[in-house]
């Protein structure tokens, strides 16, 4: 019974969060339907989320597309399959590998500034200042970052998938001994319109997760320096594990049916 | 104008206010005073609606704060918190005129910058700080300007939340001096809690002393000190022994 009650407690407990999230999502696309508008806010949220995260989103890519050259050409090599390295690569990237490990880099870098700094905010009173100066916190700060990251991450995935797939060329080409002009070749024929869009799309989905949970979990921070810390490595877990539920979702949304 | 009957606020089990009325005539300086953590914060930040009140009601101008146009209403406000509550993100001179850059009181960025440059002036900041960013000031330094940032849209109603702690005695003076220009000249109507008597002195036309989540007194500035009240006494001379227990 008393283990009935206490998963009856978690569900709810569940669903209540999931209330609470999906109101504090509605709230903000509707601030960011109205006016005011803070055009300065959304360009610094445009140069943090996408100019600053590229170097980050670079490396993790190629890195990423280098070892995947060598384990589909390690794999493949079982069944005489080596030729399918260009491929595989290009799906693997754009249809996964990009958008879930942009998400995540997101993630780690975005997700967690946004809540400490609003956090800050909160505990330090500034959230409480914006209102007594006639400006909603929800419009100020979370509109123009959720707007901002939502456009912006489909770019870096963009980025990623290209460098990505790079990387692999690079390996392929340098050490697995493939035909620099094939790969490529190989690469754009085979990739479809709708790995690419999926790819953008899973971004968006993403970005808004990522930027979201970091308002959301920054504006309901606990006092102190601890709430500030809870609620940045809340605001990471919780979107780390949102991008990946919802990418089996998309994926599961664009390839199955 | 302002008018508090019978607030309540309780944080889980800590009962903070706990039945408070108290009347703010037009145009007129109210001072509160009270012992540490009696709730006076919360008091002012539940008018604002920064903090909702569990129950009694609280009126502007006859109109229930939580019924209010929040936009209209929040306009006529300026607020000074006592830590300060600068945006650290920005330099000192956004901060002050925050409300004269975007909304709709916005102001093209020149003349901002120039009625931020002379509020701090008036606050006795040179306008060399103007460009810094708040960390880069001392703790009174930023008082200062979270004191100019309140009255930098020269709003109708302004709260000040301990202008004068962190402050060398000069400095203190000129923010009461302020403070008291501010009431005569502007017409504002302020509500100032302090916990330093040379300042209640100066700032106040009248004075409600907090105690025990109630109004314990209050009364024009000169009657304070025949009030008569144990407890007052006892608070304005600062003698720790008296009816206000000093382990609170
Ligand atoms: N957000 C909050 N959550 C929980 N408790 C709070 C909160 N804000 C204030 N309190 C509690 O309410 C009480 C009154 O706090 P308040 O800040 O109003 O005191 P104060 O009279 O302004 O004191 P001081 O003169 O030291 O500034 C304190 O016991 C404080 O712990
Ligand atoms: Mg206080």
């Amino acid at each position: 019974m008393s283990v009935l009650a206490a998963l009856g407690r978690v569900i709810l407990g569940l669903f209540a969060a999931i209330g609470r999230v999906s109101i504090f999502g509605a709230q903000t696309l509707s601030h960011m339907l109205r006016p005011p508008f803070y055009p300065r806010e959304f360009a610094l949220a445009l140069l943090n989320i996408g100019w600053l995260s590229l170097p980050v989103v670079g490396l993790t890519a190629i890195f990423t597309g280098g070892a995947l050259a060598l384990q589909i050409y390690a794999g493949g090599a079982r069944f005489n399959a080596e030729a399918v390295v260009p491929q595989i690569v290009a799906i693997g990237m754009v249809r996964e590998l990009g958008p879930v490990l942009v998400g995540l880099m997101i993630a780690a870098r975005v997700t967690s500034s946004i809540a400490a700094e609003i956090a800050t905010m909160k505990v330090t009173e500034q959230i409480d200042a914006l209102v007594t100066l006639s400006t909603h916190p929800m419009k100020y700060l979370t509109a123009p970052r959720v707007l901002a990251a939502t456009l912006v991450v489909p770019l870096l995935v963009a980025v990623g998938d290209v460098i990505g797939i790079f990387g692999g060329y690079a390996v392929a080409t340098g050490t697995l001994g493939f035909n620099a002009a094939a790969y490529i070749q190989n690469t754009v024929d085979f990739l479809q319109l709708r790995d690419i869009t999926s790819s953008l799309a899973k971004g968006a989905v993403f970005g808004c997760i990522a930027a979201l949970m970091g308002c959301y979990f920054g504006m309901n921070t606990g006092r102190g320096a601890q709430g500030v810390g809870r609620a940045t490595k809340g605001s990471v877990e919780a979107a780390a594990v949102l991008i990946l539920a919802a990418n089996f979702v998309l994926t599961g949304v664009f390839f199955s049916l | 104008m302002i008018t508090l009957d019978d607030v309540h606020k309780s944080f889980g089990s800590n009962d903070v206010l706990r039945g408070v009325n108290l009347h703010v005539a037009k145009g007129t300086s109210m001072v509160i005073i009270g012992g540490s953590g009696t709730g006076k914060s919360v008091a002012i930040k539940s008018i604002l609606g920064l903090v909702t009140p569990d129950s009694g009601t609280i009126t502007v101008d006859g109109t229930d704060v939580t019924k209010a146009d929040r936009d209209a209403f929040l306009a006529r406000f300026g607020m000074l918190f006592q830590g300060g509550a600068l945006f650290d993100s920005l330099p000192v001179w956004q901060n002050v005129s925050f409300r004269l850059l975007r909304g709709s009181l916005a102001k093209p960025k020149e003349e901002a910058r120039a009625i931020a440059v002379e509020k701090l002036r008036r606050v006795g900041l040179t306008a060399d700080v103007a460009d810094r960013l708040p960390a880069e000031l001392s703790g009174g330094m930023q008082k200062r300007v979270g004191l100019a940032r309140a009255i930098a849209a020269d709003p109708e109603i302004i709260f000040f939340d301990e202008p004068t702690t962190g402050l060398d005695p000069i400095m203190a003076g000129v923010i009461n001096d302020l403070i008291r220009e501010i009431v005569t000249e502007m017409g504002a109507t302020t509500m100032t809690i302090t916990h330093d008597m040379s300042s209640v002195r100066t700032i106040a036309d009248h004075v409600a002393m907090l105690h025990a989540g109630k109004i314990r007194w209050t009364g024009p500035v000169a009657e304070m000190d025949s009030a008569g009240d144990p407890y007052v006494d006892q608070f304005i001379h600062g003698r720790a022994e008296g009816p206000i227990e000093a382990v609170r």
